[in-house]
């Protein structure tokens, strides 16, 4: 298997007359965490988009491990180990929280209608071991309670963990998490910010990460990239990244400002 | 999750069972019938089910599956002289080949415009059926004919009761099975969000023509039933009110609910019977119009007060007498935490 990289090659998409990603590049080193920083508006959930096919870019290439995902559609990333989160939490309301991590396996397993209709023995083994498997990634993210719940009604603050075991138990080596810490308090970012590490390191993942809550960018990352309008205005560690004068200058408008 | 144990759902279940086989005993072979019927409007719905409440496809043209179900067990007894019995798989088969097709312009259809365009296909199948005379009798339709007992002990009709409750078991466990499992997660994962199905590896085309071809295989199966239960075909059986009738049949029974269509087959049949018997005392006219008004009535009723249907209303019902159970068994041993079930 080829090194697992992902690699954003010169991409640029326009929608009408607005350009939202604009020659953007960078590469993600295996096994690092990369958060992508930047104000509103400036292309981090299309950037997600485009690399889970979602959106097309105009021009440009998105590459993981050496491979092109843009000849993919869509339901063929998360077989190759990509899995993601979403910036305003899309579960599905009307099933369990069991059953919607059970919808993340649903790419490694592989019994059809007719297997399933008949009870053949490779369906009720699969289930069972999907089943098991879920159990343990909403153990992961303190849940396992929760597991006959309907996702409907619950906190958002639940949902967000929801979806992220949802996410981790696709068996993802790459995970592009869209603002998990939006809407929760001070106290649930820091467990979420242990969480993301534990998973991290344990999972032996890759992590994009997009978030406006620096502090949890700046502890978990050690890798930073800055949109600004569509473009890669900064690179580098947190450490540069908070004292990058561009980086300054697209948050807070004034040149030289201190930090 | 049951932590009252088994016992109550197994209760539940041999009740339901042993109704189920008692009854064409103490029914006349007339009512026998009718019960066939029941069973037969039961597959139908579970199958419009399928597609309404677990894929999140809406249908207003079921009857036309069950049309082309009961033309290919007519046809295919009349002009090739199968077995009936092979013509009710065959029938499942056609039709689920149509409805496979007929599910491929529907991906590119939502909500109203996908009600219209299969409601289409309910006001067409009529036309479409008179036309090749010479395959489908045109007008006059075709004949079938009886069904007889291969069972010693059974009248014809309680035979044909018991055939259909057979078949009628076995497309429940299928659901079932399907439903519980991946590809059933998978037609509820594009109902509630297409593109979180999607980037978790669902292919949501492939699962939406998929809903319809299962959904189509059971209209077939039921419009096979249907056409032997009447012993004949033709294009005045299978009205657009059919499919609309099935439709509220579902709604009745619960939506996404697999026993909700037992529910709502018995109501298609029964209703409709017993609120005619009941005027007829009164006045012939009321008691002619009655059947219209009272599923009309039922179905406002329904959406008022039971939104989930007959089968939602049970469930809460279960769950309560569940909660019950459990209350006594601590009283009785007083161990043990238990969290609160929501009701579904």
């Amino acid at each position: 298997m080829a090194e697992a990289r992902l690699a954003v090659d010169d991409v640029t998409i326009r929608f009408g007359g607005v350009v939202a990603l604009d020659s953007v590049n960078f590469s993600v080193t295996p096994g690092h965490f990369l958060g992508v920083i930047g104000p509103n508006g400036a292309g981090k959930t299309t950037l997600f988009n485009v690399i889970t096919r979602l959106y097309t870019p105009t021009s440009g290439d998105v590459t993981w491990g050496g491979q092109s995902l843009l000849k993919l559609p869509p339901h063929r990333v998360v077989g190759l180990g990509i899995a993601r989160t979403f910036q305003n939490v899309a579960l599905f309301p009307n099933m369990t929280v069991l059953d919607n991590v059970l919808v993340g396996q649903h790419a490694r397993m592989g019994a059809g209608v007719i297997e399933a209709a008949l009870s053949l023995p490779r369906s009720g083994r699969e289930e069972r071991q999907a089943r098991q498997r879920a159990m343990e990634a909403l153990e992961r993210v303190e849940l396992p309670h929760l597991a006959q719940r309907l996702a409907a009604g619950l906190p958002y603050s639940t949902l967000k963990r929801v979806e992220l075991a949802r996410a981790i138990v696709s068996n993802p080596r790459l995970l592009l998490l869209d603002e998990p810490a939006g809407g929760l308090n001070r106290e649930a970012v820091s467990e979420l910010t242990g969480l993301l590490r534990r998973l991290h390191a344990e999972l032996d993942l890759t992590i994009l990460l997009v978030e406006h809550f620096m502090a949890l960018v700046m502890a978990v990352s050690n890798q930073v990239v800055v949109l600004d309008f569509g473009r890669k205005i900064a690179e580098g560690t947190p450490a540069e990244i908070q004292n990058d004068p561009a980086v300054i200058h697209a948050y807070l408008g004034v040149p030289d400002a201190p930090a | 999750m049951a932590r009252t144990g088994p016992g109550l759902r197994i209760a539940i279940g041999v009740l339901v069972a042993v109704v189920a086989v008692g009854l064409p005993f103490q029914a006349s072979g007339f009512q026998s019938l009718e019960l066939a019927y029941a069973l037969t409007f039961a597959i139908a719905i579970l199958g419009l089910n399928l597609l309404i409440g677990y894929s999140g496809q809406i249908s207003l043209g079921h009857g036309a599956f069950l049309a082309v179900g009961g033309y290919v067990t007519a046809i295919g007894q009349q002009r090739y002289g199968l077995n009936y019995l092979v013509t009710i798989p065959l029938a499942g088969i056609i039709s689920g080949l149509i409805g496979f097709l007929v599910g491929l312009p529907a991906l590119r259809l939502h909500g109203i415009y996908l009600a219209l365009a299969t409601f289409a296909l309910a006001v067409a199948a009529p036309s479409v059926m008179k036309k090749p005379a010479d395959l489908t009798g045109g007008v006059k339709g075709i004949i079938l004919p009886p069904y007889t007992s291969l069972v010693p002990g059974l009248s014809d009709d309680q035979y044909f009761y018991f055939l259909c409750l057979l078949i009628t078991v076995i497309l429940f466990l299928v659901s079932y099975n399907i439903l519980r499992k991946r590809p059933g997660r998978a037609f509820k994962a594009v109902r509630d969000g297409e593109l979180a199905a999607a980037a978790f590896g669902i292919n949501v085309s492939t699962y939406k023509t998929l809903a319809f071809a299962i959904s189509a295989i059971y209209g077939g199966v039921a419009g096979s039933l249907y056409a032997t239960a009447t012993g004949f075909v033709s294009p005045d059986s299978y009205p657009f009110q059919l499919s609309i009738l099935l439709l509220v049949g579902a709604v009745l029974g619960g939506i996404a609910t697999i026993e909700g269509a037992i529910f709502g087959g018995l109501f298609t049949e029964f209703l409709p019977i017993f609120s005619q018997q009941a005027l007829t005392p009164i006045s012939r006219q009321l008691a002619n119009a009655a059947p219209a008004v009272t599923q009309g009535i039922v179905l406002l009723i329904v959406m008022f007060v039971a939104r989930q249907g007959i089968a939602g209303l049970l469930r809460q019902g279960y769950a309560a007498l569940r909660g019950r159970l459990r209350t006594d068994a601590q009283t009785l041993k007083p161990a043990g935490e238990s969290p609160p079930t929501g009701i579904r």
